[in-house]
């Protein structure tokens, strides 16, 4: 069984093509990060799996039931974390997620849940605080705490750590980690490559409104085929490179020397030995290995704004 | 599958909501009314018969409570919904397993029980001047469910139409208050030029009002069962209205 299954879903505003064809599979259990620039279209995708916007056409289904035709099913097993800190100025934490709870069906018999979620949170110190007098970040997880009222196995969360701080951060992603190793599906979008390249499984990419990737993260970053060789010159080193190497060099600070290298076709020792032949001499050297930032920015041409 | 126990909860969410700012929602308006009650009793003669055996003050009571009775009930699915489109929180409803008609029940319910309450409040605290009977309480019952179903329906229609507040606040200035003021609260339209007695049949507020002062002093203008089947219409009407806008997703799921 598929958490998420898409097919060929299209969105159109007027003439603005929001999403156009997009195909995607998540199965079910895996930590799967939705990326791309702002316009993408990620969260249009979302809100056709919420219920929030309706597909011009194409079939979206979660855990096998149909967006659409198979709504309150669909609904039951998906919790969105909004990316807007959205909350009910009359109510408190407690009565909030209550209220939540009921519209999903569930009574007295999920007290036990919510007690568990708020703790696991650190909800309870503000549990009876009304939502207006809390502070961003406690809003945030209120948020991520009504995503969960009635505990779906499919999370989506849309840009969580926007606007949050560091410790929060790192909590918030533990709290994630827990969820996806109880088994919960998880879909995350965010613009901090960093955080979906060493979370994440499985990474798509999504720009003006086309699914450009979407593959298990080792597969990505093997994709790309640079790396980068950053020399510290010893002073009296030749300038002078070879033919070969010329093309490769790129701008770099003075007494520097920075080249760009295929991963494949240019062997570090056999650099190293013709570098050494034509008199060029070093102090030290790194290599740098590409990551998610440089594939997102090769895949999206513009970089990513963060 | 229907889903009655999140039907409820909505429905309590949106009751307990208006009983949390309850000054605003049910005070306000009681006292409002009695001001208009003790201005226009102290204005127009008390003794003056307005319906054969009627006096100006008994004559008042049930219109100003229809008045009343319809205004809360639009105010009350109005800015609920507007303020959570405001706020975003509307989204929590929308990604929830609540249909459209889900949502219009509690909503509308939440209205009805809010005309109800204020109702009810105008009617004991006039029984300090005058104490209006209640001769039909069933009709009664059936009129004002009408009355603040229609309106709470309405309310729901320029919260999901309404871009700003400033929408809300026109449709009510400009629509529900002077239909309610012209629909006879005041006056006996018997009284009016014949070109505006005739434009008052085309006001739904009228049967409203004038039926419910039949369920109260037995005495009318038209019949009951022509001012229940207006009120039955209009109702109809602005369900449809209501139900069509929350099925089109408009301005809610775009």
């Amino acid at each position: 069984m598929k958490a998420v299954e898409i097919e060929k879903l299209s969105k159109e505003y007027g003439l603005l093509q929001a999403l156009a064809e997009v195909s995607l599979t998540i199965a079910e259990g895996s930590f799967f990060a939705l990326l791309g620039p702002n316009g993408a279209g990620k969260s249009t995708l979302i809100n056709i799996l919420a219920g929030l916007t309706r597909s011009t056409s194409g079939r979206a289904a979660v855990l096998g039931f149909d967006v659409r035709r198979q709504w309150r099913q669909a609904r039951r097993r998906l919790g969105v974390v909004p990316q807007e800190l959205a909350y009910d100025p009359f109510f408190t934490v407690r009565e909030m997620l209550t209220l939540q709870s009921g519209y999903f069906g569930l009574g007295r018999e999920n007290r036990g849940w919510l007690k568990e979620l708020t703790g696991a949170l650190d909800l309870e110190d503000k549990i009876d605080t009304s939502m207006n007098h809390l502070s961003g970040g406690m809003k945030r997880r209120v948020l991520i705490a009504q995503a969960l009222v009635h505990r779906p196995p499919v999370v989506i969360l849309d840009e969580p750590t926007a606007g949050v701080d560091v410790a929060l951060r790192r909590q918030l992603w533990d709290f994630i980690r827990g969820l996806n190793g109880k088994g919960h599906t998880i879909i995350l979008t965010t613009h901090y490559l960093e955080e979906a390249e060493s979370m994440c499984e499985t990474i798509s990419i999504l720009n003006h409104g086309r699914l450009i990737v979407s593959a298990p993260k080792s597969e990505l970053l093997s994709r790309y085929s640079w790396r980068q060789l950053r020399l510290q010159l010893l002073p009296g080193s030749s300038l002078q490179l070879p033919a070969g190497l010329m093309a490769k060099k790129q701008d770099a600070p003075e007494g520097e020397l920075l080249l760009r290298l295929h991963r494949e076709q240019d062997q570090i020792g056999g650099v190293l030995a013709a570098l050494e032949q034509a008199g060029v001499r070093f102090s030290d050297l790194r290599i740098h290995e590409p990551g998610l930032t440089e594939v997102y920015t090769e895949l999206t041409e513009v970089g990513p704004d963060v | 599958m229907f889903n009655f126990y999140g039907l409820y909860i909505l429905f309590a969410r949106e009751v307990w909501r208006f009983l949390k700012v309850s000054i605003q929602t049910i005070l306000t308006p009681v006292i409002t009314v009695l001001l208009y009650l003790l201005i226009f009793s102290s204005v127009i003669s008390r003794s003056r018969e307005m319906l054969p055996g009627v006096d100006y003050l008994t004559f008042l009571v049930p219109g100003l409570m229809v008045m009343a009775m319809l205004q809360n009930a639009f105010a009350n699915s109005s800015s609920s919904l507007f303020q959570a489109r405001m706020n975003g929180n509307v989204i929590f409803i929308l990604l929830a397993p609540i249909s459209d008609f889900e949502f219009y029940l509690a909503f509308v319910g939440a209205a009805v029980v809010r005309g109800l309450l204020v109702g009810l409040g105008v009617w004991l605290a006039a029984g300090y001047f005058v104490w209006v009977p209640l001769r039909h309480p069933l009709s009664a019952l059936l009129l004002i469910f009408f009355c603040c179903g229609s309106l709470g329906a309405l309310g729901l229609v320029s919260a999901i139409i309404a871009d700003k507040w400033d929408h809300i606040s026109a449709f009510q200035n400009f629509v529900i208050v002077p239909f309610s003021f012209l629909s006879g609260v005041f006056f006996s339209i018997a009284d009016l030029p014949s070109f505006w007695r005739q434009a008052s049949h085309f006001n739904p507020f009228f049967f409203l009002v004038d039926g419910f002062r039949y369920t109260c002093l037995g005495v009318s203008e038209v019949s009951l069962s022509q001012s229940l089947g207006v009120a039955a219409g209009f109702f109809i009407l602005s369900s449809v209205w209501a139900l069509g806008l929350l099925n089109r997703g408009y301005n809610l799921r775009s």
